[in-house]
């Protein structure tokens, strides 16, 4: 038996698509400024990433507010519980066609191995960018000369977009891997998610 | 409230209207600038002739009886300026140029240029008020024409130079219609340095006496109308702007309200905030993000994207060591490209031209430090004729644009030394007449009593002229991209971290690694997916 739960809230929704617009463009000015590429001309590159981000720190501001209020960070506090077979289901379960081992429900939504990237990406990738962001944006304050010297910043700040990339493609990838290709695709448009009934999967 | 709201309104546009009215009035009415007290033809001592420019000039020194002494205290005067910093001894008196070289043994030529009279030999009389030349500067009929090979004089006979008829003025006519300086004046000889219009500086010529908006934002009569003197503001005929002691950063800016700065620097008209904030994000952004590059770019980097660009060109190479070839009919030699410059002389040697010049980049600390004949040089690699120092760990250093003169040009080989050397003059000594290297340095050296050892050679050279005329348009300065990038403006500018040009190796390479390692496993883990998943599906 199966039932239809909301899985992510519209608020949540909204953080999510919002953080994805934003980190989506944040990476393609940023790594323009950084001069992998040349794509809107360096000065509209800087001036986009910097507003993206102004927003972005704000988007993230509220959902931390968010997240604390409603006590929503206990989604992502690491387990080790089901992480093996997490690990062994994409290693190896899924190219047999096995059901993936972890049962989602509203009240934890990620599987382990899901949480521990995500909590990754909340508590190092991004507070890396966002301070260091923060630190090389205001550089013309504390910048001056035989001060602070704006490559160690820029430095951490590279290192850690490129680990936000890196996030974002096995991400990307991830996305594919629910019941259907466009499963979990359709949850975080729709927030709405079948589930396994709890009391079955007890029984069984 | 609609009874009350018509009238509200109507109250409200008659209040704007009024303002409107008021202040399109006010910009109507033009403010005179500066307006004379004085008006020079009423004056009984510049009635009738005169015969020579002393005469004038003892007649301007009847009422203004200290301008003598505030110009003969000047570096217009002397061509001396004695370094505060390093204590060098500078002023085309004393320097060594990439151009025509020196003064010295040159001088009647050379002062032609001079702000004054018979500067023609060592024993010239500084301290003779009536030996200044009032008039170069403050001609406004442009018809005052100095000799071109008589220290100064006034032109008493008509001649040609470079092509051009020159008349004797009428010194009466010019004495009663005196004024301020202007571009035509000041440029009479500041852009004709170097041996004609455009050689030397790069960034200053005739194309300035006319200039449209965008060659020269200032100076455009389209633009703000702005003479020299606008900015190179003078006090006691000091006139402010200096190459020897640039100010390269002035952290000073306008000063307090309504103070007037002895400075020619950007800042001292548009402050050290200059790019003013928009009325959105991105602007207030941009216009913060510019503002926070003032304290180590100076405003010509962005805002001069090329010199020579008015269709003067400017010397860019001249090479002295091809100097003295004749024809094959033992004639002297004169050759000139398609516009008119001149590429080799017998007397010059080998010259190159450019225009629309990209400048050289170059962190500088504002002290222009010379190479003089007194100093050794090491002629294996290029002699720089000055240099400066700078870095981006140095408050006081900005980058700044240069235009790079190089050339060849006569040093002593065994003394290891620059020289002077004499040119101009009607003796066999002068280079010009007797086409012989050896007698025209040794005479000039005697003359500075510097030694010589009387062998000639030839050493590559480089000299340095900060550029900050020619002052586009702010939509014709540099995007940031022009130098934030891998091969941009600053491509030579190393010892600082460049967004856009620079990056750690390190970070770069297991960042690559990473992103190529996910975007691997990502594309094996969905080939495997797939492939197994048919496979599935045709076992079943």
């Amino acid at each position: 038996m199966t039932r239809t739960v909301t899985m992510y809230s519209g608020l949540e929704r909204l953080w999510h698509w919002t953080q994805a617009l934003l980190m989506t463009l944040l990476l393609a000015t940023g790594f323009e400024v950084h001069g992998s590429y040349t794509l809107m001309g360096y000065g509209t590159a800087a001036t986009t990433h910097v507003l993206a981000a102004l927003a972005l720190i704000v988007v993230w501001v509220f959902a931390a507010f968010w997240l604390i209020a409603t006590g929503e960070w206990r989604q992502y506090t690491p387990t080790t519980r089901g992480l093996a077979a997490v690990l062994r289901f994409y290693a190896w379960g899924m190219f047999r066609g096995e059901s993936h081992p972890f049962n989602p429900r509203p009240k934890r939504k990620h599987n382990p191995l899901q949480a521990m990237a995500y909590l990754l990406y909340g508590v190092v990738i991004s507070p890396l960018l966002w301070i260091s962001g923060l630190v090389y944006l205001g550089i013309d304050l504390w910048g001056t000369p035989g001060g602070l010297a704006l490559m160690p910043v820029a430095v951490v700040h590279t290192a850690a977009a490129y680990g936000a990339v890196v996030f974002l493609v096995v991400h990307l990838y991830m996305i594919t891997t629910g019941p259907t290709p466009t499963a979990h695709l359709e949850t975080m448009i729709t927030g709405k998610e079948e589930i396994e009934d709890a009391a079955e999967r007890t029984a069984g | 409230m609609p009874a009350l709201r018509l009238p509200a309104l109507a109250v409200l546009t008659l209040i704007w209207v009024s303002i409107w009215g008021a202040t399109a009035a006010m910009a109507a009415v033009p403010i005179p600038v500066d307006p004379p007290t004085a008006d020079h033809s009423e004056f009984d001592q510049l009635q009738g002739d005169f015969a020579n420019g002393r005469e004038v000039t003892r007649a301007c020194l009847t009422c203004h009886t200290e301008a003598g002494e505030q110009v003969r205290s000047s570096i217009h005067w002397r061509w001396e300026y004695e370094h505060p910093y390093t204590g060098q001894l500078l002023g085309k008196q004393h320097v060594v140029n990439s151009f025509c070289n020196n003064v010295t043994t040159n001088l009647a030529r050379c002062t032609a240029c001079h702000v004054g009279y018979g500067w023609d030999g060592p024993d010239f009389d500084f301290s003779d008020d009536s030996r200044v030349d009032c008039l170069v500067c403050h001609d406004t009929t442009g018809t005052y024409e100095k000799a071109p090979k008589r220290a100064g004089r006034v032109l008493q006979e008509p001649t040609r130079v470079h092509g051009h008829k020159l008349t004797p003025p009428d010194l009466g006519e010019v004495a009663r219609n005196v004024g301020p300086t202007s571009k035509a004046t000041c440029g009479g000889c500041h852009f004709f340095g170097g041996g004609g219009n455009g050689s030397k500086h790069g960034d200053l010529d005739t194309s300035l006496l006319d200039p449209k908006p965008g060659l020269d934002v200032h100076m455009s009569p389209d633009g703000a109308g702005l003479t020299c003197g606008d900015c190179h503001v003078e006090a006691a005929h000091h006139i402010a702007g200096s190459r020897y002691q640039v100010n390269a950063r002035d952290r000073k800016g306008t000063g307090r309200p309504g103070e007037r700065r002895h400075a020619a620097s950007c800042e001292s008209c548009h402050g050290t905030d200059p790019h003013p904030y928009g009325d959105n994000p991105a602007a207030m952004y941009q216009a913060r993000k510019l503002n926070g590059h003032s304290d180590r770019v100076a405003c010509q980097s962005c805002h001069i994207p090329a010199f020579a660009r008015g269709g003067v060109a400017t010397k860019t190479w001249w090479d002295w060591s091809k100097a003295g070839r004749l024809s094959a009919d033992g004639n002297r030699i004169k050759r000139h490209d398609e516009d008119g410059n001149l590429t080799y002389g017998t007397r010059f040697g080998a010259i190159r031209w450019g225009e629309d010049l990209t400048p050289t980049y170059r962190w500088f600390d504002g002290t222009m430090r010379f190479t003089l004949p007194d100093q050794t040089v090491d002629a294996s690699e290029p002699v720089p004729i000055n240099h400066f120092r700078g870095g981006p760990e140095d408050p006081d250093a900005r980058i700044w644009p240069f235009k790079m003169m190089r050339g060849k040009q006569p040093y002593d080989p065994v003394n290891q030394r620059l020289v002077y050397m004499q040119l101009f003059g009607k003796t066999e000594e002068a280079y010009w007449t007797g086409l012989d290297w050896q007698p025209a340095i040794a005479s000039a050296m005697a003359q500075a009593g510097l030694p010589f050892s009387g062998e000639v050679a030839f050493a590559e050279t480089r000299m340095a002229w900060p550029i900050t005329h020619m002052v586009a348009p702010a939509e014709d300065a540099l995007a940031c991209g022009d130098c934030h990038a891998e091969d941009g403006r600053m491509a030579e500018l190393t010892g600082l971290y460049l967004p856009g040009r620079d990056a750690a190796p390190g970070v770069e390479r297991w960042g690559r690694l990473a992103l190529a390692a996910a975007v691997l496993g990502v594309a094996v883990h969905l080939v495997l997916r797939l492939w197994l998943n048919r496979r599935r599906r045709q076992d079943t």
